[in-house]
């Protein structure tokens, strides 16, 4: 199977943690006019992890670089979720049905659907669970 | 193996002892009658040049600190004219008021000659291009390993400091082979090459670092050589000396002090006792030859040992080793001696960690909290916070360990810690004792 179609490039950034590191990262970002589709921050003793989806992850990569930024590329996978009570739990538990961990995840409410970003370990192999469950993934297409 | 001066730089131990005996003895019944400093010094400390009876009696003279010398600005202890001077030097004065320096063509002719002795001992010599990438100036660096290159014949290039892009240009098109400046600008230039996309080991002749004016350490020695292609050399010296004096050989171990020159000692600095070699404490010099300004026990304030092993190069005259730290720049964190060169070592073994770092002491009520900042390399930035802390926590793990004191760490940003192209300043001490 394909799985490449659903593998999502999200963009992650460390950072100290003090005022003014997300404005500056974000600044960048506008400036180079690249839309921020969701995005979130981990924090941690003094510094912090920014993970994002971006329209241009590339050019987002390039522009946080040349600023000095550490910035990296993340696998991640964009399960869709019905808007409404118990959508999350309808995909957490086909989720853990399928003994898929999840070491990290966010989530944003959009026009179209409820979308869960999720980071795990064995990307293919949660792919083709998550799809034999009959749930839906988004493909990077509709990111990037 | 090359030598400049072979029948001093091989001449039986014994030999070199009872030369300096003649040295000592002659220098220290100049200065009873012809210094008043060292006239009033020796008689407080009720020595006569009579007593000076073998090299062992040196310890009955007393010590000279850097105070006296500021407290004689500007030249109240010369034993020369202003007429029989050719060069003043004047320090930076980073732990004080300024001191001044004068030198006689002597003082000038046996500087250099202890640099061509180093020069020539780690490999260089005619056919060589020396980037002098040291301030030029009042500070002696620049200068002084400008004539020393010169002496062996080779080419040098008067950079000094700064204009980093240009340097790293005329490195290239110079085909410059080696270079001599602060370790710190060595990292820098490094770093600008890299950004410049020139690749110093393949892109460059570079072979050599002659690097000083600021202590380092093993693991930032290895980690120069192999990312630059380079064979690092340790250079030390303090304007009081002259300057950049003594240099290691090839075997990279130790500074070889010419017994001609300097009569080393290590002295406790708590009790003033004169300590065995290998045992650490406070590098004391006594300059045999100088003229314009002698030094007679000098208590530098650099924590280091003696080796008095003749050494594999065949170089008979003592070693010090690398330079452990400052009397004066140790730390005390919670009544434990802290010196930033330990801090340096330590992380300089962490792969995960980047070259530069910042030590911040603070006061929280009665205790001291020491907080270490250091850059996250690129190659082990993990979006997951575990993998974070994990770095982090192995990193104070590994401090704690060698300090014997806790540690905090922050990881900062690449690139984020200030760089410093002259002598750096690594430690904030925020207390006010």
């Amino acid at each position: 199977m394909d799985t490449k179609k659903y593998v999502i490039k999200q963009i992650s950034i460390f950072s100290e943690n003090r005022p003014g590191r997300l404005a500056s990262v974000a600044q960048a970002l506008g400036e180079e006019k690249i839309n921020i589709l969701a995005f979130s921050i981990a924090e941690a003793n003094g510094f912090g992890v920014i993970r994002a989806l971006v329209d241009q992850p590339e050019k987002a990569y390039k522009k946080l670089s040349s600023l000095g930024y550490n910035a990296a590329f993340t696998d991640v996978i964009a399960v869709q979720m019905k808007d409404q009570p118990g959508g999350l739990f309808e995909i957490a538990k086909v989720l853990g049905d399928a003994g898929i961990n999840i070491e990290y995840s966010y989530a944003y409410s959009g026009k179209k659907a409820a979308v869960l970003i999720l980071r795990v370990d064995q990307v293919d192999d949660a792919i083709e669970k998550i799809l034999s469950s009959g749930a839906t993934l988004l493909e990077h297409s509709v990111f990037h | 193996m090359q030598f400049w001066d072979p029948r001093i730089e091989e001449l039986p131990k014994a030999d070199l002892q009872k030369m300096q005996y003649k040295l000592l003895k002659s220098l220290v019944c100049r200065l009873y009658s012809f210094s008043p400093f060292y006239h009033d010094r020796m008689k407080e400390q009720k020595v006569h040049p009579d007593d000076i009876k073998e090299l062992s009696d040196v310890t009955k003279l007393p010590f000279m600190f850097k105070r006296d010398l500021r407290d004689s600005y500007p030249n109240k202890i010369f034993t020369a004219t202003q007429e029989e001077l050719v060069r003043y030097h004047v320090s930076s004065g980073t732990t004080g008021k300024p001191t001044v320096v004068g030198y006689t063509q002597k003082d000038l002719d046996n500087w250099t000659t202890s640099l061509a002795r180093g020069f020539t001992a780690i490999g260089l010599g005619r056919g060589d291009v020396i980037q002098d990438s040291y301030g030029y100036g009042l500070f002696t660096g620049g200068l002084g390993v400008h004539y020393g290159a010169e002496r062996i014949g080779a080419t040098v290039l008067p950079t000094s400091v700064g204009n980093t892009e240009r340097q790293i240009e005329l490195m290239q098109d110079l085909e410059v082979t080696a270079i001599a400046c602060t370790p710190s600008y060595l990292l820098h230039i490094g770093e600008v090459a890299e950004k410049m996309g020139i690749d110093i080991k393949k892109d460059t002749r570079l072979k050599t670092g002659i690097l000083g004016a600021e202590p380092w350490t093993e693991g930032m020695r290895t980690r120069m050589e192999k990312w630059l292609g380079i064979r690092a050399y340790d250079i030390y010296g303090t304007s009081e000396l002259s300057g950049p004096m003594f240099t290691e050989c090839t075997e990279q171990n130790g500074f070889h002090v010419w017994s001609d020159i300097a009569l080393v000692e290590v002295i406790d600095p708590k009790t003033g006792e004169q300590l065995e070699p290998g045992e650490k404490g406070d590098l004391t010099l006594t300059m045999l030859q100088k003229e314009a300004l002698p030094m007679i026990r000098y208590r530098i304030g650099d924590i280091s040992s003696i080796d008095e092993d003749v050494c594999p190069c065949g170089r008979t005259s003592p070693r010090i080793k690398r330079i452990q730290g400052r009397v004066d720049d140790m730390l005390i964190i919670r009544g434990i001696n802290v010196f930033p060169s330990q801090v340096e070592y330590t992380l300089m073994s962490i792969p995960e960690v980047g070259q530069h770092f910042q030590i911040v002491v603070e006061r929280t009520g009665a205790l001291d909290d020491m907080l270490v900042r250091v850059e996250l390399t690129k190659e082990s930035f993990s979006d997951k916070i575990t993998d974070l802390m994990q770095i982090q926590q192995k990193v104070e793990h590994r401090l704690r360990n060698a300090l014997n004191v806790a540690v905090d760490v922050e990881l900062v940003e690449p690139g984020s810690l200030p760089r410093f192209e002259g002598k750096s300043k690594k430690v904030i001490d925020k207390r006010s004792l």
